[in-house]
């Protein structure tokens, strides 16, 4: 078990998320679309560009930039 | 009995479908009172019961950052709708409950629509909506809005929650012992001191100030001051405490425990799913490949350029048909009317006005058509995520694409809808940014310009420059846009943070409806103020007018080419219909004729308004090389911007001038000394970035929502070309090059 940062994260590969550390208007999108500690996630692929990132949480595809998923610290095996 | 009835949900939830299956084509759409959040509003006649529905805007939460968020909670607040529907994707039911758990803290009465079940049950996902409805304590009826089905159920649960009176009580869940302890001291102050209580419930307050809700401490701090300031205080106590302890923040706590409870309950048998969460579906597999790095960007490509060909492609048929339905209404009045100023104003102001702004009808049905469809089945969502990359750069958003195409961005576009397409935009500043730099792309008025000077003068590299001033457009629009967010709409980029919806097939019923408001809210718009300003514009281009001796001077010149012709060639002239051969001297009559008026429509043009201020301009424009007749075209060029081809014709003495036919006006402006292929050069720059078309910029002014950014569009723009052009010009003279 390794703790890193979701922008660290290889394609397919699945987590756990443990910790968000942003407040303020990006802290509160990422909660509300239901990326809180606890949650399990799975990377599903990366823009053209490779950023921004989508991922597989709770059912459903997000996608987010890579300066905001360094915001949110994932466990993974 | 009547009911007022809310709708509301998270976006992508099937809220808009169900929306128009309850209302059919009662349909009202207006904005929210000061934003640009768009309002609709309907009504549904059920068992003799009249509803009067409200769909608010979608959102995954009742925070105070957005705008739609602000707007769906001071409906709830200040309307007070007799129930709310919550519809709530059933494929998605974790996170769409989030949402509903919110409405019932705040304690409206709702009831829950548990939509798309078949979608739900496709992917394995059965749902006990019997169990969430006792575990919620609301109602819960299952529908599937793009059928139809179960919306009877819908209206007769809502119509039952209003005869049974307001729910009343309040959902309270625990948010930990800290947060429970300070939610609990702050309610007892809130309370005695009856803060704002006589709108919000005092606990809803509490949690409001812990999560640190910028529009509720502002209402605090405006009624009373000292409590506020008492109950920050608070706040700041438990939230140190939390971060010492738990290394977390209220509002992070709340959220998770928010969810937490969501969980709890879906725990006890809600959900049978067959498959683990993180299973691919269709919707990803059809990913794999469509946001693919290597085919994602060619797929792209191959999408946007058919939208634009069918737009443009299809639309241009109707456009014909409305082209010459008003050119023939124009020559009917021309014909009955006699002559004189009204038939000036009727023809000039009014029919080419009006024709020339509804010509862009069937564009803007079609275009809407095609970014309906683009929006409705999921793909502009990948759009915005494969773009957002380089679109970040410039302080845009990926989303932003779609506006600058449909603009021109591949040319031929109009800026009109382009405008209006930055509705799918979601993050204020960036849309802003966006709509004020659309308009420098280069849409199809502008072409027929490009093309009179490129014949002028750069014939042998026509593809060339017009490649050159495509990338002109595109690089002046992001600079532009990166300038904007640097300077006057500074500001962090807005997260990115977006659901990519699965893929749907859009129904028909939904693009119609979602086409025909459009459409309909700019035949308003044709109507109002920009018949208004079109009636100005044909003013300053024809008073004062000529001094009554200049035009008895006229008219003698014309009484002596007829006498000097004799009275059978002006017979022969005037009896003749449209098709009859004439005789030499007639021709001869004829063009001596059309002479004079075209001497006399230059010296009227040159005498009116636009003309005077053409004249006062020269004294700047000479630093782009531009003379009086150029710049009277420009400004005429303000109405649409082809006008610049015909008010270059007129102010040359050439008569009428058709912009698709201009091959005389280009022979002219290449013979006449003063002109260059630098001046001509300087002129598509300046065609490129100045003002935007009058209907644009009433567009700009509807879509930001204030007059100040239409006035800053003309200001900025005309200063910016200027400028540009000015550089180019002189810079080339300076050198010695393009015959400058």
């Amino acid at each position: 078990m390794t703790r890193l940062n979701m922008r660290e994260m290889q394609e397919n590969q699945s987590g756990i998320v443990t910790a968000v550390r942003v407040g303020g208007e990006l802290g509160r999108r990422i909660r509300d679309m239901g990326l809180v500690p606890g949650t399990t996630i799975k990377i599903q692929g990366r823009a053209p560009l490779n950023d921004p990132v989508a991922l597989r949480v709770k059912g459903f595809t997000l996608t987010l930039r890579n300066n905001e998923a360094d915001h949110i610290e994932v466990e993974v095996e | 009995m009547e009911a007022k009835i809310a709708l509301a949900g998270n976006p992508n939830s099937g809220k808009t479908s169900l929306f128009n299956e309850l209302t059919g084509a009662r349909q009202h759409v207006g904005n929210y009172p000061g934003v640009t959040v768009e309002k609709k509003e309907g009504t549904c006649v059920y068992n003799g019961h009249k509803m009067h529905i409200v769909d608010l805007p979608g959102t995954y939460s009742l925070t105070a950052y957005s705008e739609e968020e602000v707007v769906a909670r001071d409906f709830l607040v200040n309307e007070k709708p007799d129930v709310v529907i919550d519809i709530v994707d059933a494929s998605n039911l974790e996170r769409n409950l989030y949402l509903a758990v919110q409405f019932l803290e705040m304690g409206v009465s709702m009831c829950i629509a548990l939509n798309m079940i078949d979608v739900a049950k496709n992917r394995g996902i059965e749902i006990d909506a019997e169990k969430l409805s006792i575990l919620l304590g609301v109602p819960v009826v299952p529908t599937i809005a793009r059928t139809g089905e179960g919306k009877k159920d819908l209206i007769s649960a809502a119509a039952k929650m209003v005869q049974g009176g307001k729910r009343k009580g309040f959902l309270e869940i625990s948010y930990g012992d800290d947060l429970d302890k300070a939610i609990l001291e702050m309610e007892k102050e809130i309370r005695a001191n009856d803060f704002l209580t006589d709108t919000y419930h005092a606990r809803w307050i509490a949690l409001k100030y812990l999560e640190n809700d910028k529009q509720i401490l502002l209402k605090g701090q405006e009624s009373n001051p000292s409590l506020s300031a008492r109950l920050e205080k608070m706040v700041e106590k438990v939230s140190l405490h939390l971060e010492k302890t738990l290394n977390t923040y209220p509002e992070a706590m709340i959220a998770d425990q928010r969810y937490g409870y969501i969980n709890s309950i879906i725990k006890q048998g809600v959900i049978q799913q067959e498959h683990g969460q993180s299973r691919l579906y269709m919707s990803d597999k059809i990913d794999k490949v469509v946001t693919n790095r290597f085919l994602g960007p060619i797929i792209m490509i191959a999408i946007l350029m058919a939208l634009y060909q069918f737009t443009f492609t299809y639309s241009e048929a109707p456009v014909g048909w409305f082209e010459s339905f008003f050119g023939w209404l124009g020559d009917a009045a021309s014909t009955h009317l006699p002559d004189g100023l009204l038939k000036s104003l009727v023809v000039s102001g009014v029919i080419d006005g009006v024709g020339g702004v509804l010509g862009f009808v069937p564009l803007i049905m079609f275009m809407f058509f095609g970014i309906a469809l683009l929006e409705d089945s999921g793909y502009l969502a990948r759009v915005a995520f494969m773009l957002d990359r380089v679109f970040r750069i410039f302080g845009l958003h990926g989303s932003s694409v779609m506006a600058y195409i449909v603009s021109g961005g591949i040319a031929g576009g109009c800026a009109v809808p382009g405008v209006m397409a930055t509705r799918t935009l979601k993050s204020p500043r960036e849309r802003l940014a966006t709509l004020l730099t659309v308009p420098f792309m280069n849409c199809g008025a502008k072409l027929p310009v490009f093309a009179l000077l490129i014949a002028a003068f750069f014939a042998e590299n026509e593809a060339e420059i017009m490649l050159i001033i495509t990338l002109i457009a595109w690089l002046g629009a992001l600079f532009v846009a990166k300038f904007l967010r640097l300077t006057i709409i500074k500001g962090e980029s807005s997260p990115f943070v977006m659901e990519l919806p699965p893929y749907r097939l859009p129904t028909f019923k939904g693009l119609a409806i979602h086409t025909w408001e459009r459409t309909w809210q700019y035949i308003k718009k044709a109507g109002t103020v920009i018949l208004g300003i079109s009636i100005i514009l044909w003013a300053m281009m024809t008073f004062p007018g000529l001094p009554d001796s200049r035009f008895q001077e006229f008219e003698n010149m014309r009484e002596t080419v007829k006498v000097a012709a004799g009275t059978a060639v002006i017979q022969e002239l005037e009896a003749s219909g449209e098709d009859t051969e004439f005789s030499q001297e007639a021709q001869d009559l004829k063009s001596r004729l059309a002479d004079i008026n075209s001497v006399e429509a230059e010296e009227g043009l040159r005498n009116s308004v636009a003309g005077r201020m053409g004249i006062a301009l020269e004294s700047v424009s000479k630093w782009a090389g531009f003379d009086w007749r150029t710049n009277i075209a420009l400004v005429g060029g303000f109405a649409a911007k082809e006008v610049v081809i015909s008010a270059l014709g007129t102010a040359y003495s050439l008569g009428e001038v058709d912009p698709e036919e201009s091959e005389s006006l280009s022979e002219t402006l290449a013979q006449t000394p003063g002109w260059s292929p630098l001046v001509a050069l300087s002129l598509i720059i300046f065609t490129i970035f100045y003002a935007p078309c009058f209907v644009t910029v009433v567009m700009i002014v509807k879509e930001s929502g204030s007059w100040k950014w239409g006035i800053f569009s003309m200001v900025f723009n005309t200063a910016l070309a200027l400028v540009l052009a000015a550089l180019v010009f002189q810079v080339g003279s300076a050198m010695g090059i393009l015959g400058g």
